[in-house]
């Protein structure tokens, strides 16, 4: 391939990424392979002004069809009356416990993120194993990297966490990991996790240290004492 | 709070129906304005969405997480309109779109608004064939990236790239028969 031709396929790559660079829907490596290309070619940033023009002008047509009328929420009512009644089971509780845990913690990084995606098997996998060893056996042992579902609170010291949006599962596992501590439950109302520091009570003052040590971690907005339930 | 997407679906598998209300409430424009931008007629997309959202509330049990909500609703939804494209005529559809681009006398009022690029434009999007019509809209208007549009479409990445290229081109050409150059393509 001659430099030309090279340059040219370069840039017929680039233009081709030039709608999803417009919506802000780029990866993030493309995202900046365009924004290279943009700062020194006055031809492509010519051709970006015109994706936006069709950007603007799609977003207009959609706009202007209007939304549907209240038949179709009647009809889907209508429709899921007819269907058999469902009891949650076990597994889609635990799915919706893990889902709201993730979800919660920073959402771009499991969108984004292929690491992170890897790291949630792992976790899903010690969050399903704590759930087992919880079910099965006394408490003797948890795994600390891992978010546990228990039945009951399991008793011991517990604090109150609300983690900063931009951590990510990696950050609260070290975090957990660090404190040998375990998640309870959670997002509850505010976006705070219950996580047990300690399986037997911590004395107030040393409670009251490890809540200032946590809560000035930079991936956690706020750490407070959990009531007794 | 707001429950996500997949929390919402999570629930909705353990047959709860203020959640199906909630996720019903979040997109249904969205969908609804995709659909009907393909069937092209409103009852028609208001009946569809009734049951791309039935089939959520009864598949959501087998919802993996491995692509957004909205880019799986959009699947459900695209596979039900094209689907509902084929059980109509040939005739009705003819008639549709040549309403759709029929380029009639115009009057005062259509040639003013012709000097209007983006009327004219938004006029030539209108006119687009299906398939370019819906690429255009999935990237433009629901933000879907170039992965979730290979999801919901089911062609590879690269002809996604490449049906957007020849969608855009095919608006510039119509543009420029309505005598507004842009100097592409």
């Amino acid at each position: 391939m001659t430099g030309a031709t090279k340059q040219v396929a370069e840039f017929e790559e680039i233009e081709a990424l030039l709608p999803w660079h417009a919506a802000g829907t780029l990866n993030p490596e493309d995202a900046a392979r365009v924004e290279a290309a943009l700062t020194d070619d006055d031809a492509l940033s010519a051709r970006l002004v015109l994706v936006r023009e069709e950007l603007g002008e799609t977003l207009a047509v959609n706009e202007a069809l209007g939304a549907p009328s209240g038949r179709a929420r009647d009809k889907l009512s209508a429709l899921i009356d007819q269907e058999p009644v469902r009891k949650p089971g076990v597994a889609s509780r635990l799915a919706r416990h893990l889902t709201a845990f993730m979800a919660a913690l920073s959402p771009r990084t499991l969108a984004y993120g292929a690491g992170a995606a890897a790291l949630a098997l792992v976790l899903q996998a010690g969050f399903l194993a704590g759930f087992v060893l919880t079910e099965q056996q006394p408490a003797s042992h948890q795994l600390a990297s891992a978010p546990a579902v228990t039945t009951a609170d399991g008793g011991g010291s517990q604090i109150l966490i609300r983690f900063n949006p931009q951590a990510t599962i990696a950050d609260v596992t070290r975090l957990l990991g660090e404190h040998q501590a375990v998640m309870v439950e959670g997002p509850a109302t505010g976006g705070m996790f219950r996580v047990r520091v300690s399986s037997t009570p911590m004395p107030q003052a040393e409670l009251a240290a490890l809540i200032k040590q946590i809560g000035q971690n930079p991936i956690v907005g706020l750490a407070l004492p959990a009531g007794r339930r | 709070m707001q429950a996500t997407d997949d929390v919402l679906i999570a629930r909705i598998a353990d047959g709860d129906r203020l959640a199906m209300q909630a996720l019903f409430a979040r997109h249904h424009v969205r969908v609804y304005r995709f659909v009907l931008r393909l069937v092209r007629n409103e009852a028609t997309a208001e009946d569809l969405i009734s049951e791309v959202f039935l089939d959520v509330w009864r598949q959501a049990g087998r919802f993996e997480g491995r692509a957004a909500v909205s880019t799986w609703l959009m699947a459900i939804a695209r596979f039900k309109a094209l689907s509902a494209l084929r059980r109509r005529s040939d005739e009705e559809l003819d008639e549709e779109t040549a309403a759709a681009i029929e380029d009639t006398d115009d009057t005062p009022e259509v040639a003013l608004a012709k000097k209007d690029k983006g009327a004219v434009l938004r006029r030539c999007i209108e006119g687009l064939s299906t398939d370019h019509r819906e690429i255009v809209d999935l990237v433009y208007y629901h933000e879907k990236s170039v992965e979730e549009v290979a999801m919901i479409v089911g062609i590879p990445e690269a002809t996604v790239k490449t049906r957007m290229f020849y969608a855009r081109k095919k608006l510039g050409e119509m543009l420029k028969a309505q005598g507004i150059e842009r100097g592409w393509p």
